[in-house]
This record gives structure tokens, C-alpha cells and sequence, in this order.
């Protein structure tokens, strides 16, 4: 049987089929039979194409981080295979992976950002210092702003594509693989 | 500005209206009726969609006449505004818009309450959500009001109201008929015309300057009568200490408010998955970032082409910087190019504002009727249909802000704005942080955190100059006036977060860990997402 899982660990980083709208078959709920599995309506699908800020697809994708779902033997509730996954290596790998990007750009936007506006108003001789023609520190700094903006935007979604999509796409899968049986066919 | 403009500007703003009502008939011929159909728009929206409707719903008229009239009177200063606008998204991008997308349904409480016990929770949260909503709402209509002066002249009172009216009027009708499928498409369209707008514009003043920004600056600041200091930070917020602190609250509240609004938030639900909310975020960085760019370059054209004296003579607050702009580049007041420019311009606003509006309402009416409604129902009496109560809802916030539009339709749209940011920011952001991000957070905590932002940030406007104590305010005559700042962001953000965390520590009960396992793991993974 080929599912969704298998699929994604198989390594071709190649354009997924680009499923961009959701098709009301959550793979979950497909359920029983292969025929509804070996489908890709999985919305999550349209991940893998990539979308304008995101130009380059150069960069390989990160090494597949390990399953779930053989740490995750013996759950006997929902809520149990929650805690699971959340202790699982491969969870743990997502979440460092989300926040090693997520808070050091935290840091470098919201001091660059606080330090312009306090600047601007605390040094103003400072910021009317000339540069080239009418530009001067000022209009360089207010780019500045715009130009870092674009670039962690364009930097995060290339991020987030490469290094955690997948992983988190196969911990969706697991986790949903482990809780299935326990809500017995309500989902 | 004489009356002759009016007819072409309102025949642009009636072919605007036709369409965008044809939409949402359009849009509601098959609807189900169902709650996922009215908040999410059958969560069907492609990233790119939503990014323009994330784009229109964030690019109100207080940027587009606001922003470039102050850069047109002040210079930079405006831009210090539009970076704090802009910046406010990589805050979306890295921390909410695909953790909310994967964890929520519908509204912000719908995050909140899939960890702490649900009923107290959704009241306080929905509260906040409902009081932003109208702050915001109250701002567009008041700016809807002054633009009809503005335009068309008709200082009148009467002319005014009727618009607050006209414009209330609608937005319920586009809300409550069409649902968040119509609203998209109406934030679609108008994001669409508006940027549209500003490129024609500002290529047309690129052409006139022969595409020499360093001459277009010059010009600029050499009409301003500020030379140099035109072109640096501190014509408007400079001064004393109290009015540049009261920049820095500001500008703190523009970058931490954007992450709470609730029509924001709700946009993130119309897409199927994390990622293509995700994608859409990127899509509305860049067109935000344009358009934003875009009327920085507007700004000093209007003050190097028409003059801060001729802005300033037409609107004191610098409003009608773009129309005037607008008119000088299609050839001047008397020609057929100037009037039908001057009215495209005119036209835009208006449909600018009519989808703010309309977007806010939508998120307000989801609050209630999703949030504070099945909370505080009195048990026993018969459940209504969800939907139904929503688009009353939509009547009833319509209805709210018509009245408080023509009730304080002379307080400064840029102070509103500002204020409902600041709500936002002290109410909203905390508890969202919080719920997503730590562990050890409860129930008490997040009920605290809601209202230990939104009681002091309401509070301190209550007391600062807006209110009394100087002749600009609202009641000039009596002075309880004990807090200096216009703006309560510095003070009032980190309160918020403060009674987060005083609540969490001394609550009796602890954290679920189960449930804070389930909110961790679906928010990075989707796994249970709707």
C-alpha cells in the first residue's frame, strides 16, 4: 500500500502535484481502503510548489528527520498520542528547527525596527546627515526597513519550504495514523 | 474644491458598488448556509487570492490619504508611520499566520479555548475582538464621513451623516447576504483597483520627473519650506519628550497590533492549509511593501508637484494630498484628464473604505455570534442557528458603528486607528503568544491577560489629553488628565503580558499538559486541522 507517508519520505524533491484547492477528503477520513489512499487530495500537497517570494529552488531540502510513529507504540487515548508526538525526536527536531530561524529573526527585525524609531526620534542630527544628493541617513534607514522586511519574508517562507515542510507534513500523517484507530472512524 | 467633480467620482464609486454587489448575489447563489461557508468562505480561497484580500483588507484610507498627506505636509515623518505598518508583518508571517491557520476554526478565541476551559475564556476574548472591531470600524466610518466633505465639498452635516449611513448600510448588506466568500472577493476587487490606482499615479509622476527621485526629493523639499529637515524625522513627532515618547507607544503598537486584529486573524482560515496561509502572508509582504512604497513616492510628489500650502489650504490635516496630486498630474482642475484622474482617486477611497469596513464587520459579527453568544446564552432557552445569529450580528455591529461613526465623527481617524492597534496589541497579542508558546500557561492567565491589556489601554486613553485637559480634545472643558501619552502601547503592552503571567502563577489549578501537547503538535504539523 502506498501512502501518503511513503510518498513523502521517498526523496525526489521534484514539484509535487499541486493540489491547490482543498477537496473535502481529508486522507483521515478516506479511511478504510487503499483506493481512497493511494489519492494525493491531501490539501497539504500543495506545499511543495512553490509560490512568488519563494523564487529559488535550489536548495535541497532538509534530511527527512525520524518517524513518530515507532516511538509511538501503546498509546490508549487521543490526548496520549498528543504527548507522544510531542516527546517524540522527530517533533522535537520540527519544533528547534521552527524556532532557530523564528527567534533569532525575532530578535535582529524587532531590535533593527525599535532602534530606527528610537533613533528617529532621539537623534534626529544624526538621521539628517547626508548621504548622496537629497538621500541621506534617514530615507537609508526607512529603505533599509522596507528591504529587511522583504528579505526575512522571502527568507522565512524559504525556510519554513525546505527545512521543516516535509518533516511536518510526515508528523501530520503519524500523528493522524496513530489517533485514527482511538477516535474509532469519527474523524 | 468645486462641486463639479462630484458626478464623475460618484458615477466610478456607483459602477464600484454595482459590481461588487453583483459579487456577493454571485457568490451566495449556491451557499449552504453553513457556519465554514459564512466565516471561512469554504476555507477555498488559493494563497494568491487571499493575499490580495489580506493586501485589501490592510490597506485602509488612512494609509492612502492619511499617510500621504502627512508625508506631504511633513515629510518624513510619514514614513516612519508606513514602516511600522509594514514591519508588523514579519510578526504575521513567523508567528501567527500558520500556527493560527493549523489550531483555530474561526475566530482568535477559537485558538485560546482549545487549551484553557472554554466558556470564560471565549467571553474575554471575544469581548476584545468585539472592541477592537468597532474601534476600527468607528475610525473607517468617521474617515468615510470627512472624506465626502472633503471631496465633494458638501461640508455639510448632513452630507456627512448620510454618507456614515450609506456606507454602514452596505457593508451589512455585503456581510450579512454574502459572507466571507463575498467580502474576499470585494477585498480582492478593491485591492486590485487600488493598486492599480497608485501605479498609475505614481508612474505618472515618475514621468513627469523623468524618473529622477533624487529631483522629485529636491523639488519636494524645496517647496516645503523645510529645505532639509523635510527629508528627516522630527517636523511633526519631534518637540518635547512627551510627544517623541508618544511616537515610540505608537510605533510599538502598529508592529504588535497587526498580529491581533481579528480580521486579520480570520483571513488566515479561508485557505486549506498552514502553508498556503503561509503563502498568502508573503503575497500580501509584497504588495503591502509596494503599495507602501509606492505612496512614500506619492507623498513628496504631491508636496513637490502641488505644495504642502495648496494641501494644507485644501484639507489641514493633509487629506486630500492624493486627489490633489492626482488632478495636477492629468493636466490641472479644468481639464477632462484632471477630473476624471481626481475622480478615479476619489472613487478608490471610497471603495477602500466600503471594504475595510466590510471586512471588520464580518470578523466583529463572527465574535458574537461564535464567541459571545453561545457563552453567554441563558441555558434552557432554544439554540439558534449559528449563521443566523451571525448575520443578525452583522446588523447589530453595523448598526453600533453607524452610531458611534456620527457620534464622535470629529475625533482624528489617525488617533483611532492608532488606539484600536494599541487594543489590540495589549489584549489580543498576549494571550495568543502565550496560549501558542508556553506550557505552563492557564486558564486564569489567559482570562487575565485579555483583560489586563484591554482595561488599561481603554483606561489610560480614558485619561490622557484626547479625552480632557487640553483644547484639542474631546471634552476641552474638564481635566482628568493624569497620563501624558496619546497613545497607550508602552505602557499597556507589557501589562497585558504582565497579568498573563501573574495570572498563570497564581492560579490554583495548573497547566493541561495534554491539551498544551495537542495545541503544540497541531500548530507546528497540522495534524487535526480542519
Amino acid at each position: 500500500m502506498r501512502s501518503n507517508h511513503d510518498r513523502s519520505r521517498g526523496g525526489g524533491d521534484g514539484p509535487e502535484s499541486s493540489v491547490e484547492k482543498y477537496q473535502g477528503c481529508d486522507p483521515a477520513s478516506t479511511g478504510a481502503g487503499a483506493a481512497g489512499r493511494a489519492e494525493y487530495d491531501d490539501p497539504w500537497y500543495d506545499a511543495l510548489a512553490s509560490g512568488w517570494g519563494e523564487l529559488d529552488g535550489t536548495g535541497a531540502p532538509a534530511p527527512v528527520v525520524p518517524s513518530a510513529r515507532r516511538e509511538g507504540e501503546g498509546a490508549d487515548r487521543v490526548a496520549d498520542v498528543y504527548l507522544q508526538v510531542q516527546r517524540s525526536a522527530a517533533f522535537r527536531e520540527v519544533r528547534s528547527r521552527y524556532r532557530r530561524f523564528v527567534v533569532p529573526g525575532l530578535v535582529i527585525f524587532f531590535t533593527w525596527y525599535v532602534g530606527y524609531v528610537v533613533t528617529a526620534q532621539a537623534a534626529p542630527g544624526l538621521m539628517e546627515r547626508p548621504v548622496a544628493g537629497a538621500v541621506n541617513v534617514a530615507m537609508l534607514a526607512g529603505l533599509g526597513q522596507f528591504l529587511t522586511t522583504f528579505l526575512l519574508t522571502w527568507a522565512y517562507a524559504r525556510h519554513a519550504r525546505l527545512r521543516r515542510d516535509r518533516a511536518a507534513l510526515d508528523l501530520r500523517w503519524d500523528t493522524q495514523e496513530l489517533t485514527r484507530p482511538l477516535r474509532g472512524g469519527e474523524r | 474644491m468645486s462641486g463639479h467633480h462630484q458626478m464623475p467620482a460618484l458615477l466610478l464609486f456607483g459602477v464600484f458598488v454595482a459590481i461588487t454587489l453583483a459579487i456577493t448575489t454571485w457568490v451566495s447563489r449556491d451557499r449552504h448556509g453553513s457556519a465554514e461557508e459564512f466565516y471561512a468562505g469554504g476555507r477555498l480561497f488559493s494563497p494568491m487570492e487571499n493575499g490580495f484580500a489580506i493586501a485589501g483588507d490592510y490597506m485602509s484610507a488612512a494609509s492612502f490619504l492619511g499617510v500621504t498627506g502627512l508625508i506631504a505636509l511633513f515629510g518624513y515623518d510619514g514614513i516612519l508611520y508606513v514602516v511600522g505598518f509594514l514591519v508588523a508583518w514579519l510578526v504575521v508571517l513567523f508567528f501567527v499566520a500558520e500556527l493560527v491557520r493549523n489550531c483555530g476554526r474561526f475566530t482568535l478565541a477559537d485558538v485560546v479555548a482549545a487549551r484553557m476551559s472554554e466558556r470564560r475564556v471565549r467571553i474575554a476574548v471575544g469581548t476584545s475582538s468585539v472592541t477592537v472591531s468597532v474601534l476600527y470600524l468607528v475610525a473607517q466610518m468617521v474617515g468615510a464621513g470627512s472624506l465626502v466633505a472633503l471631496l465633494f465639498g458638501g461640508t455639510s452635516t448632513a452630507a456627512r451623516a448620510w454618507t456614515v449611513v450609506v456606507v454602514g448600510a452596505l457593508m451589512v448588506i455585503y456581510v450579512a447576504l454574502g459572507g466571507m466568500r463575498a467580502t474576499t472577493w470585494i477585498q480582492i476587487v478593491k485591492a486590485v483597483l487600488l493598486l492599480g490606482g497608485t501605479v498609475a499615479l505614481t508612474a505618472a509622476l515618475l514621468v513627469r520627473f523623468h524618473g529622477d527621485v533624487d529631483a522629485l526629493l529636491r523639488t519636494a523639499a524645496g517647496r516645503s519650506g523645510h529645505g532639509d529637515a523635510f527629508l528627516a524625522p522630527g517636523l511633526k513627532y519631534g518637540g518635547d519628550w512627551t510627544a517623541r515618547i508618544d511616537f515610540v507607544s505608537l510605533g510599538l503598537a502598529l508592529v504588535l497590533g497587526t498580529a491581533g486584529l481579528p480580521h486579520i486573524l480570520s483571513r488566515f482560515y479561508t485557505v486549506p492549509t498552514a502553508r498556503a496561509a503561509r503563502r498568502s502572508v508573503v503575497w500580501s509582504v509584497w504588495l503591502i511593501g509596494g503599495f507602501y512604497l509606492m505612496t512614500i513616492a506619492l507623498g513628496f510628489g504631491a508636496a513637490a508637484v502641488v505644495g504642502p500650502d495648496a494641501v494644507r489650504a485644501s484639507n489641514e490635516a493633509g487629506n486630500t494630498a492624493v486627489p490633489l496630486l492626482a488632478q495636477r498630474l492629468g493636466g490641472g482642475a479644468d481639464t477632462t484628464g484632471g477630473t476624471v484622474l481626481f475622480a478615479m482617486v476619489a472613487a478608490i477611497a471610497f471603495a477602500t473604505i466600503l471594504a475595510v469596513v466590510a471586512g471588520i464587520t464580518l470578523a466583529a459579527s463572527a465574535a458574537v455570534a461564535h464567541d459571545l453568544y453561545p457563552s453567554l446564552r441563558r441555558r434552557g432557552r432554544k439554540a439558534r442557528s449559528e449563521v443566523g445569529v451571525a448575520r443578525a450580528a452583522a446588523v447589530g455591529v453595523g448598526v453600533v458603528a453607524i452610531a458611534l461613526g456620527l457620534l464622535v465623527r470629529d475625533l482624528n481617524v489617525a488617533f483611532l486607528v492608532g488606539l484600536a492597534f494599541a487594543v489590540s496589541a495589549s489584549a489580543n497579542l498576549p494571550v495568543l503568544v502565550y496560549t501558542l508558546f508556553w506550557r505552563g500557561f492557564t486558564t486564569r492567565g489567559a482570562v487575565w491577560a485579555v483583560y489586563g491589556g484591554l482595561v488599561p489601554a481603554l483606561g489610560l486613553v480614558l485619561l490622557s489629553p484626547v479625552v480632557s485637559g487640553s483644547p484639542g480634545s474631546l471634552f476641552p472643558a474638564v481635566d482628568f488628565q493624569y497620563f501624558p501619552l496619546q497613545n497607550p502601547g508602552l505602557v499597556s503592552v507589557p501589562l497585558g503580558f504582565l497579568a498573563g503571567w501573574l495570572g498563570t502563577v497564581t492560579s490554583s489549578e495548573g497547566p493541561d499538559e495534554t491539551k498544551y501537547a495537542e495545541t503544540e503538535v497541531r500548530s507546528l504539523t497540522g495534524a487535526g486541522a480542519v
